[in-house]
């Protein structure tokens, strides 16, 4: 089966985020089951021998150790890796040989292998048929890439490597208790209002800042007969909560949302929770009903055919709808209004989470070089050929400086480049806790189509959270950071 | 044959029926019986489909569904659709076979049906021929809430507002049966056809010598006389009523929405076993609707129960 770039990045995203994050899954026994059967050499098979440490070789690299990498040759393709990331790997070990596969059944294929300890050094774990990454660490597989993270960037050995990415990178990849990061994820979505900006231009509107701007520009919208806001609720009400979630944090800071992803106490009452519905249902106002049943395609066609102003959707957008975009229509990221004057974070401030995930297994032959190679894909100029060759961004910082990027992409990075360290959190409920999810689904409906008021929205989700903490079937996870 | 004696020729009797039998039965019991108890013994645990270890929960998974709002939403709808959707696409499917069998009245001293019956009953069986998965496609485009919709771009043509068939909260069930009703009233057209079509002819034509005109023809020959078939097609359609997974996931708004106004339990059941991984609370929704359906059945049978009538 072969995915496109589009349908990766929107649905498996999500998931992917999760799995690639989560902590204690419960299929953890599943595969340990799997690993004791392959017979207990458990123990770290005679830790590879190691070369010295350098400031240019900070992970001991024996030069002339072969490294296997496995790629997932989905809607990326593979040849990132084969003519970028891996010809730079042999540059700085000439000597080394590389054996590459790219493949779809990641999972089908190094399932046996990790149980007889036979392992590739670099694994690309994506697509439907991903190995379960809580299951892997659960069982001791994966490597800690805290070195990795803590290393000397290639392109600056002044700073270190996580410092050189988007922040937020390192957490999004935590997982095992006490959460370590073990997953490298790779690319970078960014989440906001989307617009023509020609349609814009020409009309000479500029998107929102305040949501006092936000209801003179809808009513501006409105005399031309154009929809302000709009989003799908048939199937795609998240693309809505997502932007009241990322609102409540833009004004009470990060922990709205680490609270309510670890179930806090009345963590959906709060008041920036209940401010940022209030804010979204008096834009909801504007919208027609017919947008409650229709799909997501349907309500982005309209807004190619200039009938919707903005509509809220990740950094995907753009290539989801290359083949129906007109011509003329030019792709742009806002960040979503401030609500108050007292927000803790800026307008700038944009919600971005780093997806497709990579990791260097713990028991392979060469782990120092799989850390070596990941920090490889970490210099820019791996990112950059990243970048060119799949049309998407990385977490690298500053990667595209000097390219010609699509109007969407370029929009993106300058948005993140203005937000800075002001990023506002992913929420790991969204997988952890479907019921709530699918709560939260059902009551952003009800409450952008005036069903319900901010406050039965708070308290209705509250409700759902304190059902699922007391549900003492649904295993419990939390984060810090 | 005497009994308490397997002489050879018996065995060899038995045991060709037996040979004949015990195949399906065995992949009957296997595929589908053995499922059943399983979903039984599921639904007293707390099992969630990803390894093989669970503990026994006794009755708390029934507590939780009993407490249950979206349960009992489902519920609520089931009996809705069991007390409408039957009784509608009976009475249009009788009203359709009656005017196709028997409502052009005389012709050559013979009943007959109206005009072009023979192309009607084809063209009324279409329905039935198509996958719910391609009617509730179909559906989609008839019933888009915008002006780009079937239905409404037809209502907007003569100044009438979009109707949000499937949106308003208290309209989305009804357009739900409405569909479903679409779908099954081709097939008891022709089944109430077949049913009519073995009543003597001379039974009509005595009743209409004597003066009885098609509305008393219709009360009080036809339908007392298509009793049994009346009777199996309203436990068919009954069962039918505690399904609808299919047409509500493709149609409803995010499936069985909005606000839960269309959910019904095959569906809770799919989303509590694959969406939320709780097997155990799927398993026990299961149970409870295995007692509905096995309830509406025998009542039915029951409560239809009639002298029949021998001709």
């Amino acid at each position: 089966m072969t995915s496109t770039p589009r349908e990766i990045t929107r649905r498996q995203m999500m998931r992917r985020v999760g799995l690639t994050a989560l902590v204690a899954v419960p299929a953890a026994g599943l595969l340990s089951s799997c690993a004791t059967s392959g017979g207990d050499s458990a123990a770290p098979s005679a830790a590879p021998s190691a070369a010295a440490t350098s400031a240019t070789n900070p992970f001991g690299v024996k030069a002339d150790a072969p490294l296997e990498v496995v790629i997932f040759k989905g809607g990326y393709s593979d040849e990132y890796a084969t003519q970028s990331h891996e010809p730079l790997y042999s540059k700085e070990f000439p000597k080394a040989q590389i054996k590459h596969q790219g493949i779809q059944t990641i999972s089908q294929t190094l399932t046996p292998r990790f149980a007889s300890g036979d392992v590739p050094d670099v694994v690309n774990n994506s697509g439907t048929d991903m190995l379960d990454g809580g299951a892997l660490i659960g069982a001791g597989q994966l490597l800690d890439l805290t070195p990795l993270f803590e290393a000397p960037s290639i392109d600056d050995p002044s700073k270190k490597v996580k410092d050189t990415i988007v922040p937020g990178t390192v957490e999004s990849g935590f997982g095992g208790d006490p959460a370590k990061p073990y997953t490298l994820n790779y690319v970078y979505t960014a989440y906001g209002l989307w617009y023509d900006a020609k349609m814009f231009e020409k009309n000479g509107w500029t998107p929102p800042k305040t949501f006092d701007e936000f209801k003179t520009f809808a009513e501006a919208a409105k005399s031309k007969n154009v929809v302000p806001f709009a989003y799908a609720g048939k199937n795609a009400s998240y693309y809505a909560y997502w932007m009241i979630l990322i609102s409540a944090a833009k004004i009470g800071g990060n922990e709205i949302l680490l609270n309510i992803d670890n179930l806090a106490d009345n963590a959906w009452n709060a008041d920036a929770v209940k401010q940022a519905a209030t804010a979204w249902a008096e834009i909801g106002k504007y919208m027609d009903k017919s947008y409650e049943g229709l799909i997501h395609t349907e309500v982005q066609t309209q807004q190619n055919q200039g009938k919707i102003a903005l509509y809220p959707s990740g950094s995907w957008l753009e290539s989801e709808q290359a083949k129906d975009t007109p011509a003329g229509f030019e792709y742009a990221m806002s960040p979503t209004p401030s609500v108050s004057a007292s927000d803790k974070m800026p307008y700038e401030a944009i919600r971005a989470a780093a997806a497709e995930g990579y990791v260097v297994p713990a028991k392979g032959k060469n782990p120092q070089g799989g850390l070596e190679y990941l920090r490889v894909m970490l210099s820019k100029e791996a990112a950059k050929a990243f970048t060119e060759k799949t049309k998407s961004l990385t977490v690298v910082v500053g990667a595209t400086e000097g390219m010609t990027l699509s109007p969407g992409l370029t929009s993106v990075v300058a948005a993140q480049t203005a937000a800075g360290q002001n990023v506002v959190t992913y929420s790991l409920f969204e997988t952890w806790y479907k019921e709530l999810e699918t709560e939260l689904r059902k009551q952003t409906n009800a409450l952008m189509f005036g069903r319900i008021s901010a406050d039965e929205f708070c308290a209705n989700m509250q409700k759902a959270a304190d059902k699922t903490k007391a549900d003492s079937s649904i295993n419990k996870q939390s984060r810090s950071v | 044959m005497r009994h308490g004696k397997l002489t050879p020729a018996a065995l060899r009797k038995y045991g060709f029926v037996v040979s004949f039998l015990a195949v399906p039965v065995l992949l009957y019991v296997v595929f589908v019986v053995w499922q059943y108890i399983q979903a039984f013994q599921i639904s007293f645990t707390n099992s969630r489909g990803i390894s093989p270890n669970f503990d026994y929960v006794g009755f708390d998974n029934f507590t939780q569904l009993f407490q249950d709002d979206v349960f009992w939403a489902a519920v609520r709808h089931h009996v809705v659709l069991l007390l409408a959707m039957p009784l509608i696409t009976i009475a249009i499917a009788l009203f359709f076979s009656f005017l196709l069998n028997l409502g052009g009245g005389q012709r050559n001293g013979r009943m007959v049906g109206v005009r072009g019956s023979a192309f009607y009953k084809i063209v009324f069986f279409f329905p039935q021929v198509l996958a719910v998965a391609i009617v509730g496609v179909l559906f989609q485009a008839i019933l888009r809430p915008d002006k780009a919709g079937v239905f409404n771009s037809a209502l907007g043509a003569v100044g009438i507002q979009p109707v949000g068939w499937l949106i308003a909260p208290n309209l989305a069930l009804w357009t739900i049966i409405g569909v479903m009703v679409w779908q099954a009233v081709g097939f008891y057209v022709v089944l109430f056809s077949a049913g009519m079509a073995s009543i003597p002819k001379d039974v009509f034509e005595a009743a209409s010598l004597d003066g009885a005109g098609r509305i008393t023809l219709f009360f009080r020959i036809t339908i007392p006389l298509l009793w049994d078939t009346l009777q199996v097609g309203w436990v068919y359609l009954g069962i039918a009523a505690f399904d609808g997974f299919a047409l509500v996931q493709v149609l409803s708004v995010d499936r069985g929405g909005p606000d839960n106004a269309t959910t019904v339990l095959p569906l809770e059941i799919w989303r509590n076993a694959f969406t939320y991984s709780k097997y155990g609370v799927a398993s026990a929704m299961g149970v409870a609707l295995f007692f509905m359906t096995l309830t509406f059945a025998v009542l039915t049978l029951r409560v239809t129960r009639r002298e029949r009538i021998e001709f």
